[in-house]
């Protein structure tokens, strides 16, 4: 299937006109308020979880003892100045109660408090309407300098308007559908997640597309970054702490993300989690905050019935012929696979400077980023028609309550709902691989690293790996001939709507190698694919190869080469 | 807990089909429920509600039979479906405009379909891939909108539960919930219920094991002994195990109640459909005639043929599959069969843990 395209300058009007509307608005005007609820609702979570003192005391403690390793191991710029004298008076106080006989209950709970109070008021974000303008305007402004500066190549060019970011990022896909859903209801998009770059251009996206600002976690580690902070904060990111693994954080987070999606806050998830460490499409989704939203769903049900408000997710697939962080990040993921090993947190994207250089370099040279939105779906993965309604693979409307219902009522059930996001997830991850559009680039470093795997079939992944550079070299025919196969077979499951290409893949297949070897990873000091004087084709780093080959991973196209 | 309590649930529960393990799930629900069982045939639903007795199983009070998918759907939320695999998915067609998804299903088929596409069959396929085998909660999940999708297996002997003997069964679900209400339903002083979350590993349990099943009624036929009955249920549990987790069984599950506890009772018992199939073949009888005379559907037939193109499209190696399908379909005599199996390069004891 080939996706409607919507690469003219097109304008699309704000949904909601006034940012008085916006229900972010409404909740960082509110935030103090807003704070408590997170608290609240957090507070009774954990209690549901813990169901006893005992059981409860435990949980503090093991959360204190968590966060004492965490402060003298893994300490960060971001760390408010008190963390070590909060933790202190936490533990006295601990302490304190596990002397005492009888544990007064009413001292546990004002502990918890004081606790989930601080997370959540971490966690919140600190949206406000004059610096989203600011900071849009900001980036629209500086994008557009540097891309009218660096193509068109006149003296005053940096001043013109004939190129936008519309000419460089394109948006496909069910861009009219999200529009019209988003009038409708409460809007989860939950897109792939390859480079920090994704959060900036997934703002931008939903920018361009007239939707309200989204809130969205982003790791704590990016408000190292003073840059990216600004930037974060002011586009409505709330922060998650990676290094927070104790229940009580992380019920915190979900009773913040759940009565945000209640309030009708349009929300973005990465739902893999962490950037694709690999360059696979995600397969195995983190089912924490996507779970919230299948429980906001069922929670506006209970209060409001037959009018209750819908929730949609929309998944959304970002697509690069070049991925800063690569190198890293494949590096990474390989040091994981081949043995547990710690690693430290520090990539192409870990200063100011070095994302600068980075957006220069995106805006001047030429490689374009697409964006695929997928089809919005109910919080139980079915397709919906336009007025918003489930429906069935038999296109019969279907009911949401229905799934909550048993004997008559709408009732909670914990494993009932977790079950269901994991069936969520599932049709996501369907989607991704459909939506997922297939860039030149992808086909030639997928064909060009399966010849080298087919090649050496009896070595193991890592020795691949290890191949001298004498071995890496493909004769052209043999490499024109694989991706011109493959390219058929992508064509097919095209046809039978399981992938997706970008219009660059249909020209001839010259061009399309041409384009692709051009494209791959065309920042990168070492380029994964090159042509060799004699015209043949070989890597300069054969990991980064293989890290652009898996975004073609898990479509059973290995087996024709 | 008082097990013989009076049920919480006011609606009453559904079973599709009147073979005779439909029947005797009619008959558990019905000491704590009122039931309402499916039938196809209208005189069979005329002779339930009026003699009270079918085929030789007594039919409770609580139980009603009646022709009307739309009303089963709409009088009852939890539903069991109990009719042959290849029936399955019609059946699951002509009622699926009626579910929604607050219904529950816990099925008590033990067979599996093949999903092929239109026109297409075995022999259209080189090897076959895991979407093209259905087990019947795949089916209904294909087919409707019902997500909370459980199955019910184990040594259920219809003959014995109708006789009120003890014994026990397995429900599997994703769902806590399915679980439990299944339990609340089936449980009493004599029939204990346990759960398990692998609802497809406990799916192909009762599937796979009436291959064997036919192996042992081959067997019992040419009186070969428990010593080689033995060998015969162990060698099966171990194919079972190799097969079922390439479709993506756990091997507890089939360690389990529904595995070997089913496979113990099903290769003992001379009166199953499956047993005597393979007992009839060692007498010397041809398949055709055998079907011909039998009135219910023996699934190990079509299992057979099913797990070996399994086997052969997974490269799993399957001697007993392999044994039978020549046996039924490639007319290999028994004896040559077994002689076969005597053969076959094996050494490892246990290699599936």
């Amino acid at each position: 299937m080939q996706l409607k395209s919507y690469q003219s300058k097109r304008k699309y009007d704000p949904i909601l006109p006034g940012s008085e509307d916006w229900p972010v608005v409404q909740i960082s005007r509110n935030r103090k308020e807003f704070i408590q609820e997170v608290s609240e609702a957090a507070i009774s979570r954990i209690k549901e979880l813990t169901r006893n003192k005992t059981a409860l005391i435990e949980e503090l403690e093991t959360t204190l003892y968590k966060e004492k390793a965490r402060i003298k191991e893994n300490p960060w710029k971001v760390d408010p100045d008190d963390d070590y004298s909060f933790w202190s008076k936490v533990k006295a106080q601990l302490v304190d109660l596990s002397q005492k006989r009888n544990k007064d209950q009413e001292e546990v709970d004002e502990l918890l408090e004081r606790i989930v109070l601080r997370y959540a008021t971490e966690v919140a974000g600190n949206f406000n309407p004059s610096s989203y303008r600011f900071a849009r305007a900001v980036a629209t402004f500086g994008f557009s300098r540097l891309l009218n500066a660096a193509r068109l190549k006149k003296f005053g060019a940096f001043w013109r308007n004939e190129l936008t970011l519309n000419d460089k990022i394109h948006i496909n896909g069910e861009v009219e559908k999200l529009r019209a859903m988003a009038k409708k209801g409460t809007i989860v998009i939950v897109p792939t997640h390859s480079s920090n770059l994704d959060s900036i251009l997934i703002g931008w996206v939903i920018y361009t597309l007239g939707l309200p600002p989204v809130i969205y976690g982003a790791g704590l580690n990016l408000f190292n970054i003073s840059l990216i902070a600004y930037f974060m904060n002011s586009l409505g990111a709330y922060k998650v702490d990676r290094r927070k693994k104790n229940v009580i954080y992380l019920e915190t987070l979900k009773a913040y993300s759940a009565l945000a999606l209640k309030k009708g806050c349009q929300s973005l998830f990465f739902p893999g989690g962490t950037r694709s460490r690999s360059g696979k499409l995600e397969k195995d989704l983190k089912l924490g905050l996507l779970g919230t939203a299948v429980e906001a769903q069922r929670i506006n049900i209970q209060e409001d019935g037959d009018k209750a408000e819908k929730i949609f997710i929309v998944p959304v697939s970002l697509n690069y012929h070049f991925v800063l962080e690569a190198p890293s990040l494949i590096r990474q993921y390989l040091e994981r696979k081949g043995q547990e090993r710690y690693y430290v947190e520090n990539d192409e994207f870990s200063s100011s400077y070095k994302i600068l250089t980075f957006l220069f370099k995106f805006f001047t040279k030429g490689s374009d980023i697409s964006v695929s939105i997928g089809e919005p779906m109910d919080v139980m993965g079915n397709p919906v028609d336009d007025d918003g309604y489930s429906l069935d693979p038999k296109n019969r409307r279907i009911d949401i309550k229905d799934y909550f219902i048993s004997q008559n009522k709408v009732t909670i059930n914990k494993q009932r709902e977790e079950e269901y996001t994991r069936m969520l997830a599932g049709k996501i991850t369907q989607q991704y691989s459909k939506i997922a559009r297939v860039f030149s680039s992808h086909l030639v470093a997928f064909c060009a690293f399966e010849i080298l795997a087919k090649r050496n079939k009896r070595l193991d992944f890592f020795s691949l790996l290890r191949l001298p550079d004498e071995d890496l070299i493909i004769q052209f025919p043999e490499f024109k001939n694989t991706c011109k196969l493959i390219r058929e077979k992508i064509f097919e499951r095209v046809e039978q709507e399981k992938m997706t290409v970008a219009n660059h893949m249909l020209e001839d297949l010259d061009s399309v190698i041409e384009h692709g070897l051009h494209n791959l990873g065309m920042y990168h000091a070492k380029r994964p694919l090159i042509k060799t004087d004699d015209g043949n084709i070989t890597t300069m780093d054969i990991n980064l190869l293989y890290f652009y080959r898996n975004r073609l991973d898990g479509y059973g196209l290995e087996k024709y080469i | 807990m008082d097990m013989a309590s009076k049920s919480t649930f006011k609606k009453p529960i559904g079973v599709i089909g009147a073979g005779s393990f439909g029947l005797s799930v009619a008959n558990l629900l019905a000491e704590n429920n009122r039931v309402l069982l499916y039938a196809r045939n209208p005189q069979v639903v005329d002779e339930i509600n009026k003699q009270k007795v079918y085929d030789g199983f007594e039919i409770d009070d609580q139980i009603e039979a009646i022709n009307d998918m739309k009303l089963l759907a709409e009088q009852c939320d939890i539903i069991f479906p109990v009719v042959p695999s290849s029936n399955f998915r019609e059946m699951i067609q002509t009622l699926s405009p009626y579910l929604h998804p607050y219904h529950i299903l816990i099925h008590g088929t033990k067979g599996l379909e093949l999903s092929l596409g239109e026109g297409k069959s075995l022999s259209d396929y080189e090897v076959l891939e895991r979407k093209h085998i259905r087990t019947m909660s795949e089916v209904i999940r294909d087919e409707s909108v019902v997500v909370r999708v459980g199955c019910l297996a184990g040594p259920n002997l219809a003959r014995e539960i109708s006789q009120k003997l003890p014994a026990a069964t397995v429900i599997a679900s994703h769902f806590d919930e399915v679980i439990q209400i299944g339990q609340q339903l089936l449980r009493s002083d004599r029939f204990q219920v346990y759960g398990n979350k692998d609802l497809i590993g406990v799916e192909l349990c009762g599937v796979l094991k009436n291959i064997i099943a036919i192996a042992s009624g081959a067997l019992g036929g040419l009186k070969l002994g428990e010593n080689a009955r033995s060998l015969l249920i162990s060698r099966g549990i171990a194919e079972i195990i190799f097969l079922g987790r390439a479709m993506g069984g756990k091997t507890q599950s089939f360690i389990g109640l529904a595995g070997i506890g089913d496979l113990v009772a099903t290769s003992h018992s001379t009166l199953s459909r499956n047993y005597t199939v393979g007992r009839r073949l060692a007498e010397g009888e041809k398949l055709e005639d055998i079907l011909a005379d039998m009135k219910e559907v023996a699934e190990g037939i079509n299992t057979v043929r099913i797990a070996s193109k399994i086997a052969e499209s997974f490269k799993i190696r399957a001697p007993i599959t392999e044994a039978l399908h020549r046996v039924l379909f490639e007319g290999t005599t028994i004896d040559e069969a077994l002689q076969y199996l005597m053969k076959y390069p094996l050494n490892a004891d246990v290699d599936f843990m």
